[in-house]
């Protein structure tokens, strides 16, 4: 029984976002997609145990759920004209013919500029990641309800303003990209770093769908620096993941992690399209930057044979680009390496980063380092209190204990 | 096909210049060679209006605009379009055209 929950939980996973996306092609309508897909998983439960798992489970499923859908729609008063919105609601006129793929439909039907960016990262979590309601208010920091109202407010505007189900045409591209890979780039930190401390700490069905999804936006748009520039960056970042978490599973850091776990093949890649970048000559973006970054770390051998001052000369070259109090706790962590945590915690401190753990976190480790033992275990309750993910706490339970004087 | 309202976001009345005003005569012809058009029109001013209230019996009649503010709507397209990303593309146009800022909304269930 325990196995067969666990066919079930990967099933939802690997074929969520298929079952949704087939519906909503043939139906024009996310609700229906939704609900239908929701009530065939909904009949899994009840058929497997008895029936046993079909060879081909996601074809099982897009079956049931397109028979309930027709149901649906055939019990509705409207019939005819449900029917004919059907087949023409969402459909862009000139499809693009490069790519066929429904889930990348689906993404950029999401990502509309007519959405909000907060909604359209929820609606995107929901439909193609198949993350629960309660799941992303989680992620978001709000309530449940909320985060309710938003998708169903989102999904009554796709439909009343006819946004198309479908990629956008050539022209519109490149305005539509940056949101879509915005929205793949925070769908990937989920997964890399989920923020449900009741769920596992890494969600890999995250990373691999925003990985899958940005490699089709590449082959959609291969000329463009950032679609590659994030690729590069979510595969250096995926090829350290076996690396990430001790087998108590604990948060282990850049600096702790055994770098023969890490994956030779992804970073291999990475490093080739980040090298393919820089031979083009032109001024980067914010993603390539944020690879070059990951890309001199994948580099070297053990965290002392890093090239900090390439490492800051990337965040420097970032600042520019988004001058946030991110980017500068990020610079800050690399200018301790190279200047010493007395220079970095100048630069940490002050930052409007109050409500943010790895603020907080940044701050523990760089007093600690000045020895600076009761300061650093305030730092860490802070961190503590405010991380959302089990690794992390666990991580950072573990340092603070380890203080001197505890 | 859906049909959308695109309004001219302005802080004055009758304020298109003859540059302007020629633009738009060009962007309407194209409307309606592409099949488009339904309707279009430019607002006298806010200060022109008079709202009526003839919920409870005899009418009520207030001179002025229900809505005070800065901007409002000087004039509007009615459009027709097969979807969102159509209807955007021409708002786009209708907006440099009178180069003015304009909002684009969808008929309920039209």
């Amino acid at each position: 029984m325990t196995d067969l929950s666990e066919v079930i939980t990967r099933v939802h996973r690997e074929e969520w976002a298929r079952v949704v996306a087939t519906l909503a092609r043939r139906f024009g309508d996310l609700d229906i997609a939704e609900d239908m897909a929701a009530e065939a998983f909904a009949t899994v439960v009840e058929r497997w145990p008895v029936d046993g798992i079909p060879p081909r489970p996601g074809a099982w499923l897009t079956t049931i759920a397109h028979r309930k859908a027709i149901d649906r729609v055939r019990r509705e008063a409207r019939r005819e004209e449900k029917h004919k919105e059907a087949l023409m609601l969402f459909d862009n006129p000139e499809p693009l013919g490069v790519i066929d793929d429904d889930r990348l439909r689906l993404i950029f039907t999401c990502c509309h500029p007519a959405l909000a960016m907060e909604v359209r990262v929820a609606l995107t979590l929901r439909m193609v990641g198949g993350l629960t309601v309660p799941e992303i208010a989680r992620a978001f920091l709000v309530q449940e309800a909320t985060m309710g109202r938003r998708i169903t407010r989102a999904k009554a505007k796709i439909k009343a303003a006819r946004i198309p189900y479908g990629v956008p045409l050539r022209e519109d591209i490149p305005a539509r990209v940056t949101g879509v890979l915005a929205v793949l780039y925070l769908i990937f930190n989920e997964g890399y770093l989920a923020s449900d401390p009741e769920k596992e700490a890494v969600r890999s069905d995250l990373t691999d769908e925003a990985i899958r999804l940005t490699r089709l936006v590449r082959a959609l748009m291969p000329a463009d620096g950032e679609v590659a520039g994030l690729l590069a960056l979510m595969l250096l970042t995926e090829a350290r993941r076996a690396a990430r978490m001790s087998a108590s599973g604990e948060l282990v850091t850049l600096g702790e992690q055994d770098r023969g776990a890490w994956d030779r093949e992804l970073i291999a890649e990475g490093h080739a399209l980040v090298r393919a970048r820089l031979a083009s000559g032109e001024a980067p973006g914010r993603y390539q930057i944020l690879a070059a970054i990951n890309a001199v770390h994948t580099d070297a051998r053990d965290i002392h044979d890093t090239d900090w001052v390439q490492v800051v000369a990337l965040y420097d070259q970032l600042g520019r680009l988004d001058p946030s109090p991110l980017v500068r706790l990020n610079r800050a962590i690399a200018v301790a390496e190279l200047d010493g945590p007395q220079v970095a915690l100048a630069e940490v401190d002050g930052l409007p980063l109050e409500a943010y753990h790895a603020f907080h976190a940044t701050r523990a480790d760089l007093l600690r380092r000045l020895r600076r033992s009761e300061e650093s275990r305030a730092a860490y309750d802070r961190a503590i209190g405010l991380a959302g993910n089990a690794a992390v706490r666990a991580y950072l339970v573990r340092r603070r204990d380890q203080l001197a004087g505890s | 096909m859906a049909q959308y309202l695109i309004s001219v976001l302005d802080d004055r009345t009758n304020s298109g210049t003859k540059d302007e005003m020629a633009a738009i005569d060009v962007f309407n012809d194209q409307l309606r060679a592409d099949g488009h058009w339904i309707f279009a029109g430019g607002l006298a001013a806010p200060n022109t209006a008079t709202v009526v209230d003839g919920r409870n019996g005899e009418a009520v009649f207030v001179d002025g605009p229900y809505l005070e503010s800065k901007e409002y709507i000087g004039g509007f397209w009615i459009i027709e379009a097969p979807h969102l990303d159509v209807a955007l593309r021409l708002a786009a146009q209708g907006s440099k055209s009178c180069n003015r800022r304009v909002e684009l909304r969808p008929f309920l269930g039209a």
